[in-house]
């Protein structure tokens, strides 16, 4: 068990590193930064100086730790575009980021969950098969266009719900800002939520129903039927809790695909968050913010992985004994 | 795996097409309508796409055929000034909206098919090498395989495409486009690929075929291209299928954020995100008609990549 969490550190620290080197080299090799940073009039002896003040003489693996360990303390530079440090933009940012994809993800898993519970129980209903030929359409339908039908429906032609930004937010302190405290917070929060979150709400569903409908098959489920047991406390005492497994794999990997996704969905809705930042920063090709947040989604990402494996861990006793008896 | 084998038999007899119609694939095929209506409509949109410029009824990206009189049009009403008649209406700047479809779609296909070949291409390769050699070569190219795969595609492609933009001088961007665009969808897309392959390739290599092949002393390269490669494509077609709608979704996806095609050729995502910005003042065909056709082009494609993948399964049967 240690020797496996050992090595799953290593591993994690390895792709930061591979990552860390990417953005690393988004610096040395696109554009040369001098001419990003001073005007057109600079004379060469400025460019040389600063050349040299940076460190930009330097051999590259000099540099590169210097990179590794300005960004351990979150320092990546200043952004070309808004002339503000990118950590700064990224703190006041990313607030809304993550309350977006919170409630998303609260809302794919609790309602992924239920529905294909409901339609691997009552398999042949006629609103099972409703709720399984919609879902195909939510795992075909593109995130953006999604968004623009929400819009279309209950912002353009009911005029219930507001099509962009966060509504009224409250500072809670200097950098963290929440919409979750007003009425018109929430109101603007749930059209990007369901654009943002219906993919990994049919994803879970489908895959829930096909796990119950798998183990619902097997022989213990057939003995607890013939001890007499609650039908109720079968499916969901000794039925559910054994098709948890990949679904927490598969929603842990999706709740990093929530943040990543967030890019489409804040542009759709135009929601002041770090992915609409990247998006522009992709566009105006603004290097130290692009760097700075492909570290931050790799690091989402690999801390993600390395909690579910963890989890895996704790709720599969299966997997603990095996691997001490393999010896590993 | 009989339908394997007639899949990948080369149309070399004149029984072919009698053998197709006879094999299990075409019978489950025939006994789906919903498979078989995906197939039509995918057909449909895919010979439309390539015959634009024969069928639409107006080309939509040459300025001299346009009249701003025309904008704003909506479907199936005569203009106010003009009294032309579109049955999808037209943009701002009196465009006709269904041969904009039409050209679109064609672009959006484009991209697709050429990305999924390029990620095919690059994907069985490696992992052709990748299974066949072993060692530090597998390792190596399995390691790059599994970090890309934690990150979503979208991701991946976004960050190629943003390199690649930065390293293009500013007057070839234009026609560089489509390229970068290819290329970062199939770069994002390539794993896949690899990774069956080389699972395929592990169990091949140790059959006797292969040890008598490399016995009579040919070649790693032509045992690779000429024994194993026939032997691992059959679920490369599922992936292929599946990988299409992927493509098709992540370039209009681009397109839409605005980093894919640029407005002078406009995929069905451009012409979404063209049209969005007159969603608000009512205007909804301009954007919602690509909208639908995107819908039943990624829907139906996905479908018969679903059955697909199925129907070739063994296991299912």
């Amino acid at each position: 068990m240690i020797a496996m969490l050992i090595r799953r550190l290593i591993q994690a620290a390895l792709v930061m590193l591979v990552v860390a080197f990417i953005s690393f080299s988004l610096f040395q090799f696109v554009g040369d930064p001098i001419n990003n940073m001073v005007g057109q009039e600079a004379s060469q002896q400025d460019r040389a100086e600063l050349r040299e003040r940076l460190g930009l003489n330097d051999p590259i693996p000099i540099q590169f730790f210097r990179f590794v360990g300005n960004a351990v303390k979150g320092e990546f530079g200043i952004s070309y575009r808004m002339a503000r440090p990118v950590s700064e933009v990224i703190a006041e940012r990313l607030p809304a980021t993550l309350e977006l994809a919170l409630v998303s993800g609260v809302l794919a898993i609790s309602l992924g969950i239920g529905l294909g519970v409901y339609t691997a129980l009552r398999r042949d209903g006629w609103l099972s098969h409703f709720i399984m030929s919609s879902s195909l359409i939510g795992v075909s339908l593109p995130t953006f266009l999604i968004g623009i039908l929400l819009i279309y429906l209950f912002s353009v032609e009911l005029q219930w719900l507001p099509s962009f930004g966060r509504g009224e937010t409250v500072q809670i302190t200097e950098n963290w800002s929440t919409g979750l405290l007003t009425v018109s917070g929430w109101k603007s929060l749930i059209l990007p939520a369901i654009t943002l979150g219906l993919f990994q709400l049919t994803l879970l569903m489908r895959l829930v129903r096909a796990e119950m409908l798998e183990v619902l098959r097997t022989d213990y489920i057939k003995f607890a039927r013939a001890r007499g047991i609650k039908q109720s406390s079968i499916h969901f005492h000794h039925a559910l809790k054994n098709t948890l497994l990949p679904v927490i794999t598969i929603a842990g990997l999706q709740l990093g695909s929530i943040i990543a996704f967030a890019i489409i969905t804040e542009t759709v809705f135009q929601w002041p968050g770090v992915g609409l930042l990247f998006i522009n920063a992709i566009r105006f090709v603004d290097i130290p913010f692009m760097s700075a947040y492909l570290l931050l989604i790799a690091l989402v990402f690999v801390v993600i992985n390395l909690i579910v494996d963890l989890l895996y861990f704790a709720v599969d006793p299966r997997l603990r004994a095996t691997k001490r008896s393999a010896g590993r | 795996m009989t339908d394997q084998t007639t899949l990948s038999t080369p149309p070399a007899e004149s029984g072919v097409f009698r053998r197709f119609l006879d094999s299990d694939l075409f019978y489950d095929f025939s006994r789906r309508p919903i498979i078989i209506l995906s197939a039509i409509l995918t057909v449909v949109i895919i010979l439309a796409a390539a015959l634009a410029p024969w069928i639409a009824p107006h080309t939509p990206f040459d300025p001299a055929s346009l009249n701003l009189m025309d904008g704003f049009t909506p479907p199936m009403e005569p203009n106010a000034f003009t009294g032309n008649v579109y049955w999808m209406g037209t943009d701002s700047q009196g465009r006709d909206i269904f041969s904009a479809i039409l050209y679109g779609a064609r672009i959006s296909l484009l991209v697709g098919f050429a990305a999924v070949a390029f990620a095919a291409i690059l994907g069985i390769t490696l992992g052709l090498v990748a299974g066949y050699k072993g060692g530090w070569v597998d390792t190596v190219i399995m390691r790059i395989a599994d970090v890309q795969l934690s990150f979503p595609a979208i991701l991946v492609a976004l960050l190629i495409f943003g390199i690649s933009k930065s390293l293009i001088p500013n007057e070839m961007q234009e026609q560089a486009a489509i390229y970068v665009l290819i290329l970062s969808i199939g770069l994002s897309d390539w794993v896949q690929y690899a990774r069956t392959v080389r699972s395929s390739t592990l169990a091949e290599k140790n059959k006797e075929y292969v040890q008598a092949a490399r016995l009579f002393g040919v070649s790693s390269l032509r045992i690779l291209a000429r024994h194993i490669l026939p032997n691992v494509m059959g679920p490369v077609l599922v992936i292929g299928t599946i990988g299409l709608a992927l493509a098709i979704i992540l370039e209009s996806t681009l397109s839409f954020l605005g980093v894919g095609v640029p407005a002078t050729q406009p995929s069905l995502g451009t012409l979404i995100r063209v049209g969005n910005e007159f969603l608000f003042s009512g205007e909804w065909w301009i954007t919602l008609f690509p909208g639908f056709t995107l819908l039943i082009l990624a829907l139906s494609v996905n479908l018969l990549g679903d059955w697909l993948r199925d129907a070739l399964n063994p296991r299912l049967r």
